[in-house]
């Protein structure tokens, strides 16, 4: 089964809901029950169209105000893949939401406007997607039936946007341009007969053709040790069984590795899932794995690959997105999260603040706030076995844990 | 020996990471049991998230004493054969107690009596996390809600204050009295559940399958009437049918549909085809657009 989750982004009336709901509703995954609800609302609102924007939008408050206020999951399948779309709010003080959503996503939409074309936001929207390397990003220019499906304007909005791509950090990534109405439901998952001139996929006959494991980082192998098991039964009395998931790369039975951070060395004995034995842990498999040699491995420690070492530091200058009211100084401390290891984390320099509508960076920082993308850099209390981001999405990124209020305060990846 | 892990399903593996998590994170974590089919695919992800390890924490199982008598049975049978230790707390002894008061009439539920129920038993043992069966395709406020959610003092949610998730890492980190609940099925939909009972060949409930049963109609659901828990009207008119139950909460609040799946097959094929969602058949969500945000609040599940 593959599954495929994509990200979500717009401004506020771009249509996002609207065309998440279009996507459900044309490919027969809304339901009868939730179909009636739509219908109902929507006459009450007096609309005399289907207000598709009522399938996602979740929340009372959310309701109430007409927007999306946090991270929303919608789920729908077809006959190739499952899909998990995370509905992230488009408006500018929700940066940390779209950070969120895209840090856990193979695909993104990015939604445009075709009457406003190429805005302020649709930098931002970009630059995350960018920096958290999702590696398809699909622009979707919505809302074409209000300018008579114009050839002209979607040239211009596509050549503006192919201006803000030349100052992208990750150039790896693949951009496809659609035009679409997802009021009207054209080029959504039917192919219309309003755009001639495209000849192009629609939104959905894209991500049906994607493959789901290509967009998965390559790298090296990383196994981040979650859980020793030990089940001290008589039958398993000797057993002492790593249980993590493979990051990068694969595992396979007679792999030399070095367990990190005491640089012992072993041989992989047995990988199992379950009652099961297997020669080889794919890469995002959760499997418990065995070692030839009796060696002390607890959580948070990694297996690595003996010809493929991390970089083992107890310092590092990381990229970092804030999203905590209190700010970010100087000096403050947090809890560092790496994968599943968790070190004591000092803030040693704030270097700069990095505008995420590409208009260039900020020196002579003092203070982070909610929302700051900055470059910062970090010294630890203890060693951790990093990469940088750009080699390995999982291994070069890291939370930051504040240990008064134990809030999630900010994300980093680290350069 | 099986050549490699590729073919393993993406969502076990994530739920497997997340149970994992649950015991590496917590002191006292429990698995909410309710005898459906969610919680007990729960228990099988369980099993192989710490094989050949015995699942390192307790089942809990809040009674509201309206379930289906199959459920109970099978509950039993369950935690025997796999030598778990099951907790039992009921919602009876809620309301002896007077802490919570019955509800009567024509809707009247235990449903949203168990909240008081649960969140007393997690003081009890001091649980600090709860891993449920829930997902998030099932209701619209779900849809928002976290695979670590944090609940304070009271048990609460508070839905604008919840904790970004980034990548895989969860931060279990938490205050004193504070619990988290964990939802390791978050991104699992109900084919999916389906489909994962099917190929794993799991065991569940009998009344999850087409049988005969007494039944009435009311505002166009179907009702059991086989026992004295379901409030009937006198113009109610009982007739047998055909029908299995797509969901098992309270017989009080679940209502069963037409069908004749009679095993796991069709029942998967009976989802592929369904126009209606599962909570469909769940009459406490139907009381008002925001009724289970509203639950979720006070510390529903």
């Amino acid at each position: 089964m593959e599954v495929l989750k994509i990200a979500t982004a717009g401004s506020v009336d771009d249509g996002k809901s609207t065309l998440i709901g279009r996507i459900l509703y044309d490919t027969k995954s809304l339901t009868s029950d939730k179909l009636e609800a739509i219908e109902k609302t929507s006459k009450q609102k007096g609309y005399d169209y289907l207000d598709f924007s009522l399938a996602t939008d979740g929340l009372v408050a959310e309701r109430e105000q007409g927007i999306t206020i946090d991270v929303a999951h919608i789920y729908f399948s077809t006959q190739t893949k499952s899909y998990i779309i995370a509905d992230t709010p488009g408006h500018v003080e929700y940066t940390r939401n779209m950070v969120t959503g895209a840090s856990t996503s193979q695909a993104a939409i990015i939604l445009i406007d075709a009457r406003k074309g190429v805005i302020e936001q649709t930098n931002r929207h970009f630059f995350i997607n960018n920096l958290l390397r999702v590696k398809e990003v699909i622009v979707a220019i919505n809302k074409m039936d209000l300018v008579d499906f114009s050839e002209d304007i979607y040239n211009k909005i596509k050549a503006d946007f192919e201006t803000l791509m030349e100052k992208r950090d990750y150039q790896d990534q693949n951009i496809t341009f659609i035009p679409v109405s997802a009021l009207k439901g054209d080029n959504v998952v039917h192919i219309s007969k309003n755009t001639p001139w495209y000849k192009g996929q629609t939104l959905l006959e894209h991500f049906e053709l994607l493959d789901t494991e290509d967009v998965y980082n390559v790298g090296t192998p990383r196994f981040p040790v979650q859980y020793v098991i030990r089940p001290k039964t008589e039958e398993f009395h000797d057993f002492r069984g790593y249980a993590g998931k493979v990051y990068g790369g694969e595992l396979s039975v007679g792999d030399v590795v070095v367990a990190l951070p005491s640089q012992t060395k072993s041989k992989i004995k047995e990988i199992y899932l379950y009652d099961q034995s297997y020669q080889t842990a794919s890469r995002r498999s959760s499997v418990t794995i065995t070692l030839e040699d009796d060696i002390n491995v607890s959580r948070g420690d990694m297996l690595v690959k003996v010809d493929d070492l991390p970089t083992i530091d107890k310092q590092f200058t990381a990229t970092i997105s804030w999203m905590d009211s209190q700010h970010l100084v100087t000096g403050n401390k947090y809890v560092l999260q790496h994968g599943v290891n968790k070190v004591l984390a000092k803030v040693d320099a704030i270097h700069h603040k990095i505008h995420p509508d590409y208009s260039g960076i900020e020196e002579h920082i003092s203070a982070l706030g909610m929302n700051d993308i900055a470059s910062v850099t970090f010294k630890l209390n203890k060693t951790i076995f990093f990469d940088p981001f750009k080699n390995h999405r999982t291994n070069g990124s890291f939370i930051l844990i504040d240990s008064q209020s134990n809030n999630t305060v900010g994300a980093g990846f680290i350069q | 020996m099986i050549k490699d892990t590729s073919k393993v399903n993406p969502l076990e593996n994530e739920a497997i990471y997340i149970i994992r998590e649950v015991a590496a994170q917590f002191e006292k974590p429990v698995l909410l049991f309710s005898g459906g089919k969610d919680s007990i695919t729960l228990v099988r992800l369980a099993q192989k998230a710490f094989y050949p390890a015995k699942i390192p924490f307790p089942l809990m199982h809040i009674d509201t004493g309206h379930n289906f008598p199959e459920t109970i049975a099978f509950r039993d049978r369950l935690v025997k054969e796999l030598g778990l230790e099951l907790i039992v707390r009921n919602v009876q002894d809620s309301i002896d107690e007077g802490k919570v008061k019955e509800e009567s009439g024509r809707y009247s539920s235990r449903n949203s009596l168990q909240t008081t129920t649960l969140l007393d038993a997690i003081e009890e043992f001091k649980f600090d996390a709860c891993i449920g069966g829930a997902r998030r395709d099932e209701e619209k406020a779900r849809a928002k809600e976290r695979i670590f959610s944090v609940r304070d003092d009271f048990g609460q949610w508070d839905e604008k204050n919840q904790r970004p998730e980034l990548f895989d890492m969860l931060n279990g980190q938490i205050h004193l009295g504070q619990n988290v609940r964990v939802f390791p099925i978050s991104n699992w939909t109900e084919l999916d559940v389906w489909s994962y009972i099917e190929r794993e060949n799991i065991e569940i409930p009998s009344i999850y399958f087409a049988h005969t049963r007494e039944t009435f109609l009311r505002d166009g659901l179907i009702w059991s009437s086989d026992d004295d828990v379901v409030y009937r009207d006198e113009n109610e008119v009982v007739e047998e049918r055909l029908v299995r139950f797509r969901t098992v909460g309270d017989m009080s609040c679940t209502a069963a549909v037409l069908s004749d799946a009679a095993d796991i097959a069709s029942v998967v094929q009976e989802i592929r085809d369904s126009t209606i969602s599962e909570r469909g058949a769940r009459i406490d969500d139907k009381r008002s657009e925001a009724a289970m945000e509203k639950r979720k609040q006070q510390g529903y599940f």
